[in-house]
């Protein structure tokens, strides 16, 4: 048996790792296991000439298609949105745009103020000192000043707005709508020994240069110097209990796929709204007959994904193509609930800057825009380095029916139960989808663009894994309390996304790492009754 | 049947003939077709984890044709060819991909469309900072931030 550990952080992605950085200054014995290893960056993709090629495969976003020793596989053929992620340290920061917008206030207050789902135990204010820090923390760039945002103060100047950034925002100011720099997470000068961004232009699938923050090398460097302890390659099964009803540690197989067992004194899941339901679901006992921490019954429901409505088009003016961070400008124009519009709530928007050529040449063909024949070339020299898109990030509203199970047949490596999706895009979510691709085709319009294509929904858009064990006061409505604790098992936290209540319209993993902050520095502020 | 790991002679003529199909050589841009024999062979040296795809889509094509792709006539040839890619599903689409993503990784056609032959890094590309005067509208409207109360 391993010798028993005070701390066991499961996961060390976005909320693992700022919550093993932000406990290290108490000074216990903290352990954090992931199913992954260490990035090497030399493998990224846009070291090799083949860098597109990767994309659809070893470098997919898909763990389905990726299939890394590391990865588990997801059943979501019951889901027109399929989840994507990255499984190692660092988790699926490695693998994201780098966009970085926060959640807004009023989204923690939407029972309040829409009447729909429910308001969050804590408030905006409550976490903007934990935004500030994971912003220092990560390195953000940025303009300050945004009039539809909340107030931010990043560390870094915005990213250029390039060719593709005047197109888009004179189209904007045409319609009048709001359009604003977007706080990314792409280091714009040299940052706390990361180096500035030299333009690889296509962040999501990691960063050679290592200009995008990843927890692989922001957090991680500054915990384990403070003597957090991270093993690789181990993947937990199933978290135990004692007599007490208390977590008394992990079963995992390590490198070797060996069986161990980790006592530990404070079990944390930091494991995403996928994975975290699933390690809890497969946490059964006689106690616990329905998985861990599940008296509510909530476990794994209420899973939020954020469905993506996209609309594309290809302008006269050369735009960014591949050689700039893929995402560069936000909007809050239709953020708020109108319900004039026919929905609740409302959606952010994210501009891309363009594509690649091979990506352009498979999508266009795809799309039917792109002949086979003796036109292909003209009409793939008036598409390629042209494109401009718009995505509407639609806020999707908490339903039990959207769900995270174990599959009955799919396993892991391990032997491990998969996870299971099953999940619907609601009414709510679909008008507001229509309504995004109707503004961005105007927004296209008013750019110019012709040969306009949509994908609604991205259908490998499941990036934003969100409310499958959800934050709350009532034991009988909500999976952890107000400060991250399991309302059955008083040794048990969770930081990731799954205790999101709703959504909101924006990408989450700002907010995701200024909660798991939040969570630890109730921890620390708790230490003496942390169990009462 | 095609095992799993390459294609068979008669798959590799089909892949050849349906890529020249996809993108001919041109004269007026100086680029070979993708059937090119520098691009062929990446196409087969890369296959990779797309090799049963691949294989699965040229069955198919085979069996809409009837016999090999490069002895129909030009009129049936087209018909088949658009008739594969509405009814191949995933694979016909992996096997499009796959001759797209190295026919645009080729020194010739990257040349013929004025992209450098590298990888993006170390170098990286240079990004012009563009015109922030459009965002001076936007800067002088109010706040408007809903608020949580």
């Amino acid at each position: 048996m391993n010798d028993p550990v005070d701390v066991l952080i499961i996961g060390a992605g976005a909320s693992g790792a700022a919550v093993a950085w932000s406990l290290a200054d108490t000074r216990m014995h903290i352990l954090c296991l992931d199913q992954g290893g260490w990035m090497n960056s030399s493998d990224y993709p846009s070291t090799g000439r083949d860098w597109e090629a990767k994309f659809y495969g070893d470098w997919s976003t898909s763990p389905n298609i990726r299939g890394r020793p590391e990865d588990y596989p997801v059943n979501d053929d019951n889901s027109p949105i399929k989840v994507v992620n990255f499984n190692g340290v660092g988790g699926s920061t490695v693998m994201y745009t780098a966009h970085w917008p926060r959640l807004h206030p009023s989204d923690f207050k939407v029972r309040t103020l829409d009447g729909v789902a429910d308001d969050w135990p804590i408030d905006y204010d409550a976490l903007t000192p934990f935004f500030e820090e994971n912003d220092r923390m990560m390195g953000v760039s940025g303009l300050s000043g945004d009039p539809r945002s909340p107030l931010t103060h990043p560390p870094m100047p915005p990213q250029p707005l390039g060719l593709s950034g005047p197109v888009i925002g004179r189209a904007m100011n045409k319609l009048g709508w709001h359009w604003w720099p977007s706080d990314t997470t792409v280091a714009t000068m040299d940052y706390e020994g990361r180096a500035r961004c030299i333009n690889l232009g296509h962040c999501t699938p990691a960063c050679a240069q290592g200009a995008k923050a990843s927890t692989d090398i922001t957090y991680w460097p500054h915990a384990i110097r403070a003597g957090v302890e991270l093993k690789t390659h181990c993947r937990v099964r199933e978290i135990t209990t004692n007599e007490d009803g208390m977590a008394s540690g992990v079963i995992y197989y390590d490198k070797d796929g060996v069986e161990q067992f980790q006592p530990a004194e404070v079990v944390i899941i930091a494991c995403n709204g996928v994975g975290t339901p699933r390690l809890l679901l497969n946490s059964v006992s006689g106690r616990f007959p329905n998985g861990l921490a599940n008296s509510s019954g909530l476990v794994g429901k209420n899973l939020m994904f954020h469905p993506y409505a996209q609309i594309y088009g290809f302008v006269k003016e050369p735009t960014d193509s591949n050689r700039a961070p893929p995402t560069c400008l936000w909007s809050k124009e239709f953020y708020d609930t109108d319900l004039s519009r026919g929905f609740v709530r409302g959606y952010g928007i994210q501009f891309g800057r363009g594509a690649g050529p091979v990506f352009e040449a498979v999508a266009s063909e795809q799309k039917g825009i792109l002949p086979w024949g003796a036109d292909h070339h003209r009409v793939f020299r008036r598409l390629n380095g042209h494109r401009i898109g718009v995505s509407a990030i639609c806020e999707d509203l908490p339903e039990e029916h959207n769900r995270v199970t174990l599959d009955p047949v799919l396993k892991d490596g391990h032997g491990i139960p998969a996870p299971k999706i099953d999940y619907t895009i609601s009414e709510n979510s679909a008008r507001m989808m229509d309504h995004g691709l109707a503004r961005g085709r105007e927004i296209l319009e008013a750019a110019g663009a012709t040969d306009i294509c949509i994908n609604n929904p991205i259908p490998w858009g499941g990036w934003h894994l969100l409310g499958t064990a959800r934050m709350g006061t009532d034991p009988a409505r909500s999976v952890v309390n107000e400060w991250g604790r399991s309302h059955d098992v008083k040794n048990l936290f969770i930081v990731d996304g799954s205790i999101f209540v709703t959504s909101g319209g924006v990408n989450p993993t700002s907010t995701i790492q200024a909660v798991a902050l939040y969570i630890a520095d109730q921890m620390k502020q708790r230490l003496a009754n942390l169990f009462d | 049947m095609s095992a799993a790991n390459e294609l068979n002679s008669i798959q590799r003529d089909d892949l050849r003939n349906l890529a020249a199909m996809i993108v001919p050589a041109s004269d007026e841009y100086k680029v070979p077709g993708a059937d090119d024999p520098a691009i062929q062979a990446d196409m087969l040296a890369t296959l990779g984890r797309d090799t049963a795809q691949v294989a699965q889509a040229l069955d198919h094509l085979a069996r809409l044709a009837g016999k090999p792709l490069a002895s129909l006539d030009s009129a049936r040839r087209d018909a088949v060819a658009q008739e594969f890619r509405t009814s191949g599903g995933g694979a016909a689409a992996t096997l499009v991909r796959v001759v797209l993503q190295c026919y645009y990784r080729d020194d010739r056609v990257l040349r013929s469309l004025g992209l450098e032959l590298r990888a993006p890094f170390p170098q990286g590309y240079t990004l012009e900072q563009g015109d922030w005067s459009v965002l001076d509208p936007v800067k002088a409207s109010p706040p408007n931030l809903r608020r949580a109360t």
